[in-house]
């Protein structure tokens, strides 16, 4: 019955059952070859049609690239293989293609922060110093944005905990169901969303002023899905022998959740804590609404503007001329410093905390 | 949630052989104390998040209402932002038209690239390079918005105008790509800043689910003859749809509400124009970034009122991910 | 369409360490040869050799020689995937394509190698489920997806999806050891079944299982913990289950060890 169905395919397909398992391939360095050779193609068209931008040099040798190995693929190996050849190197690249901006983002700060970044810039306030003038530094920003992320993780962290606790351990029915949901409808609120929100409520409402205060709020705002996102992911690993092996001894639940849950999942709720706090410390919205920003050093986060790393890149950028733009190259190195600080920290603390079998 | 809950209910006190220290006769009583405080104490904190979501909500409504009821243009369709004149006509006409072209720009430049270096990491890479790769992309995700601002205001703008030139010579008959040679502050080039600053996010989500596809699936299509790029596309990628779109929802919700980001790449105008390579435009965002330090008071609430708008749009688009994603499951055999 | 198998000096590692050392023998078109042997001896790993699944494993690696009549698997310019075209694989746990109806997974290695009219494709399904005994039980439902079947069904809808590209080899790795009883005999009959078509190796762990479906059997053992599995004999299933030239088969089949 099987000869029936041989029978029936048309003459062009391909069977199922290949007359011999060996398979003409191209030579191992071709992929090598062609891609030299499209590269050098590129640059002499672009030399000889004067084009000026590198990007079109780096798109024809691509195209060129792709579309001769599609073609030798085709004609030596059959489709199949020339597809299976063209999937990779499309996502060689799209490899590329990401790796030269970012990579270029990170030099660009690196190389151009540099140039003004130290002790000084760390160490001295912008007080006194006209936009156009050189020098100054970022010490105020450094204290402002400390503070009003502090204060934020101190609202921000015990809440989105106690809900994350609430979720997986108490939770039941619609409200969390409901809580569920809106955890990650906040996750999507744009930072300057929930600016205006405190802007309104706070300031607007009840008429207090500008303050690293108003502006930590709106931070926490942004941090609490964050942290019960990270928390709940944490609390779903423990293990549930462990809650029922203290339930059995007689310890009541809320006293298992704070000796035995929370313990056993505390390097990863702390990672995922300040994984948050990294995210908020870049924002700059909420500050820009809400904190107004100050030149010079305020210490106290409840009375009167004060300022922020990301707050401070902004305001020099706009200030537009290049002692200004040096110090937000500066202050953006500083402020990804800090960022990549608390990320590789976090990451320490999940490798070195994380549970261990008979832990 | 799917998490299966078999925790037993707390046994009543019969004085286990090893009770806990501090337990007393009076236990009975005093664990249902401790247990309905600390119950109480986690269920007001998920209230406490479900009040701010309504207050948001509430607040900007309030706010909106007033800035709404003396506007004399048209909220939807007016073509300019004069609330801080007397009388207040303004309109969000070009805001939501930047918004949405400038996260759209994003989404189709990032999502298939975030694809392929998802796909680049989990199965194409040498295992050398792919996780110290991955673990590059996620700290760039954590790189603050301003400085991918900061970055594509300073550095790319200029290095763009080559490329918009070429685009003019070929596409500028369509109108979309003419380009008339001055900065390349435009919208495009926000959708390209959004869409290098949403790549790592998209591909780490994407990576992730990815490398979660079962070995036994992969081994399922590679048993029957397939190529790498087949076994992608046989196992990987239809289980891996669900997550890549919940990761590009993700992006766009970033892309939609940015803020930094678009107020120092943009050179903002209140037009439409037809050319995506010219400045001009806005975004919600931007906007009251740009225009929050010279607003009145009806002009403050006027900003307000385009944030409620930008509120509902990323409730909408992150509501809609969320159904995509439960629909989804169903048919994914994630679980099974 | 049945070929037969001739493996010498076989040797497979995950990196640096050795799985199995040294193993030759010859595996008779047209037979069911079941491998048997302690966990940990190698078994899987040799059968992954015979369609070169064992290399896609991170740090799997061959020496030695595999024949398919009087091809080599392992020789110059042999692609892959084309053994794996042309000896089909069961696995332990039944792994249909989650997305794809049960139509689409007996279709999916037939799309694969070329375009084929809808009747000609129709025809192929059917006869595969067929083969595989389980048309009358979805004929009905062919376009609901597969992993919505019991665990003994989505098992023999791979049989079919593997036996629809209609290969020399089919490969079995414990085909039977995550399903019922009475799926097991299902199995187990389609096994005495196909065999009048195809060169059939199974892996098993089940000994009756050997001693019910295979014309010959191999065993497998390995000297201690962390040595590379080795075969200590292939002969009929009759002589092993009932006289084996070597002491260890012995005392493994009466349940000594193992």
């Amino acid at each position: 019955m099987s000869h029936a169905v041989m029978d029936q395919r048309p003459q062009d397909a391909v069977g199922p059952r290949p007359a011999t398992l060996r398979q003409a391939r191209l030579p191992r360095w071709a992929p090598l070859g062609i891609a030299l050779g499209s590269a050098a193609l590129a640059i002499a068209t672009g030399v000889l049609a004067d084009l000026q931008s590198r990007a079109q040099w780096g798109l024809i040798a691509a195209l060129l690239f792709v579309a001769t190995t599609f073609a030798l693929t085709t004609a030596v190996e059959g489709v199949r293989q020339a597809k299976d050849r063209l999937a990779t190197s499309l996502v060689w690249v799209c490899f590329l293609a990401a790796v030269v901006p970012l990579a270029s983002l990170v030099w660009e700060t690196v190389a151009r922060g540099a140039e003004m970044f130290d002790l000084y810039f760390l160490t001295h306030s912008m007080s006194g110093l006209r936009d156009l003038q050189p020098g100054g530094g970022v010490y105020h920003s450094l204290i402002g944005t400390l503070q009003q992320v502090g204060l934020a993780t101190l609202i921000a962290a015990p809440l989105g905990l106690l809900t994350a606790v609430y979720l997986v351990e108490y939770g039941k029915g619609k409200l969390a169901k409901a809580v569920t949901f809106f955890v990650d409808v906040m996750t999507g609120i744009p930072s300057i969303v929930a600016g205006l929100f405190v802007l309104s409520f706070w300031i607007i409402l009840l008429d207090f002023g500008y303050s690293g205060w108003a502006g930590a709020m709106a931070l926490a705002i942004l941090m609490m899905p964050i942290v019960v996102r990270s928390t709940e992911e944490m609390l779903k690993l423990v293990p549930n022998e462990l809650r029922e092996a203290s339930l059995a001894l007689g310890v009541p639940k809320w006293r298992t959740i704070l000796k035995v849950v929370l313990p056993t999942s505390i390097g990863g709720i702390t990672t995922g804590v300040m994984l948050a706090v990294a995210r908020i410390a870049g924002e700059t919205a909420p500050i820009m609404l809400l904190v107004f920003g100050a030149s010079s050093i305020n210490n106290n986060p409840f009375e009167g503007p004060q300022d922020s790393l990301p707050y401070f890149i902004w305001t020099q950028f706009k200030a537009g001329n290049q002692y200004a733009y040096d110090r937000a190259w500066a202050a953006a190195l500083v402020l990804i410093a800090l960022v990549m600080l608390l990320n590789l920290l976090a990451r320490g603390i999940a490798r070195w905390k994380a549970p261990k079998a008979g832990h | 949630m799917d998490m299966t809950k078999t925790v037993a209910p707390p046994p009543q006190a019969e004085l286990p052989p090893e009770a806990p220290k501090g337990s007393s006769g009076t236990k009975g009583s005093a664990t249902h104390r401790g247990d309905r405080i600390f119950s109480g104490l986690t269920k007001g904190s998920g209230i406490t998040l479900l009040v701010i979501m309504a207050a948001i909500a509430a607040f900007l409504t309030w706010r909106s209402i007033n800035a709404l009821s003396v506007n004399e243009g048209n909220f939807f369709t007016t073509f300019d932002w004069n609330a801080n004149a007397d009388p207040p006509v303004f309109g969000i006409a070009v805001l939501a038209f930047g918004t949405v072209v400038s996260s759209v720009i994003a989404m189709a430049l990032a999502v298939p690239v975030a694809v392929g270096i998802a796909l680049f990491i989990s199965h194409y890479a040498p295992r050398k390079l792919a996780s110290p790769l991955a673990y590059v992309i996620d700290l760039l995700a954590a790189v603050p918005s301003i400085v991918y601002g900061l970055w594509g205001a300073l550095f790319l703008v200029p290095h763009l105008s080559g490329l918009y030139f070429w685009l003019d010579d070929y596409f500028g008959w369509t109108g979309v790509f003419a380009y008339d040679g001055g900065a390349a502050r435009s919208l495009f080039t926000v959708g390209i800043v959004l869409a290098i600053m949403i790549l790592p996010i998209v591909t780490n989500v994407s990576r992730e689910v990815f490398l979660q596809v079962p070995r036994m699936h992969e081994e399922a299509a590679l048993a029957l003859g397939a190529t790498r790029w087949e076994v992608i596309r046989m196992s990987v990628l239809p289980f891996g749809r669900s997550g890549v779109i919940s990761a590009s929802m993700l992006g766009l919700g970033r892309a939609l509400g940015e803020t930094m980001a678009v107020a120092t790449v943009l050179s903002p105008s209140f037009l439409i124009n037809p050319s995506l390579l010219n400045p001009g435009g806005g975004t919600f965002a931007q906007n009251i970034a740009a225009g929050f330090n010279e607003a009145g008071d009806i002009g403050r609430d006027a900003l307000i009122a385009s944030g409620l708008v930008l509120f509902v749009i990323t409730l909408v688009v992150n509501g809609g991910a969320r159904m995509i994603i439960a629909r989804r499951k169903e048919y994914s055999g994630a679980n099974a | 369409m049945a070929k037969r198998i001739d493996v010498s000096g076989l040797t497979a590692f995950y990196g640096s360490h050795k799985a199995i050392e040294d193993i030759s023998m010859t595996v008779e078109p047209r037979s069911v040869t079941a491998f048997i042997g302690p966990s940990g001896c190698g078994k899987s790993t040799f059968l992954r050799t015979l369609n070169r699944m064992h290399e896609v494993t991170p740090g799997g690696r061959v020496e030695g020689k595999v024949m398919l009549d009087d091809e080599s698997l392992y020789g110059p310019g042999v692609d892959p995937v084309a053994v794996r075209r042309t000896i089909g694989m069961v696995f332990q746990r039944p792994n249909p394509f989650p997305t794809m109806s049960i139509y689409d997974n007996v279709a999916a290695g037939l799309r694969l190698n070329g375009k084929y009219r809808k009747a000609q494709l129709d025809e192929v399904v059917e006869k595969s489920l067929r083969g595989a005994n389980l048309w009358n039980e979805v004929k009905d439902r062919l376009n609901k997806p597969g992993s919505g079947l019991s665990g003994g069904q989505q098992q023999r809808l791979c049989i079919a999806r593997a036996i629809a590209v209609e290969p020399q080899v089919l490969l079995m790795d414990e085909p039977c050891s995550a399903l019922d009883p009475i799926s097991t005999i299902a199995i187990e009959d389609l096994i005495g079944e196909l065999k009048e078509q195809y060169t059939i190796v199974i892996v098993t762990h089940n000994m009756q299982q050997a001693a019910r479906v295979s014309d010959r059997t191999a065993f497998f053992n390995l000297a201690a913990i962390g040595q590379p599995g080795k075969l200590i004999e292939i002969d009929d299933t009759e002589r092993i289950f009932s006289n084996p030239s070597v002491q260890a088969t012995e005392d493994y089949i009466s349940g000594r060890f193992g």
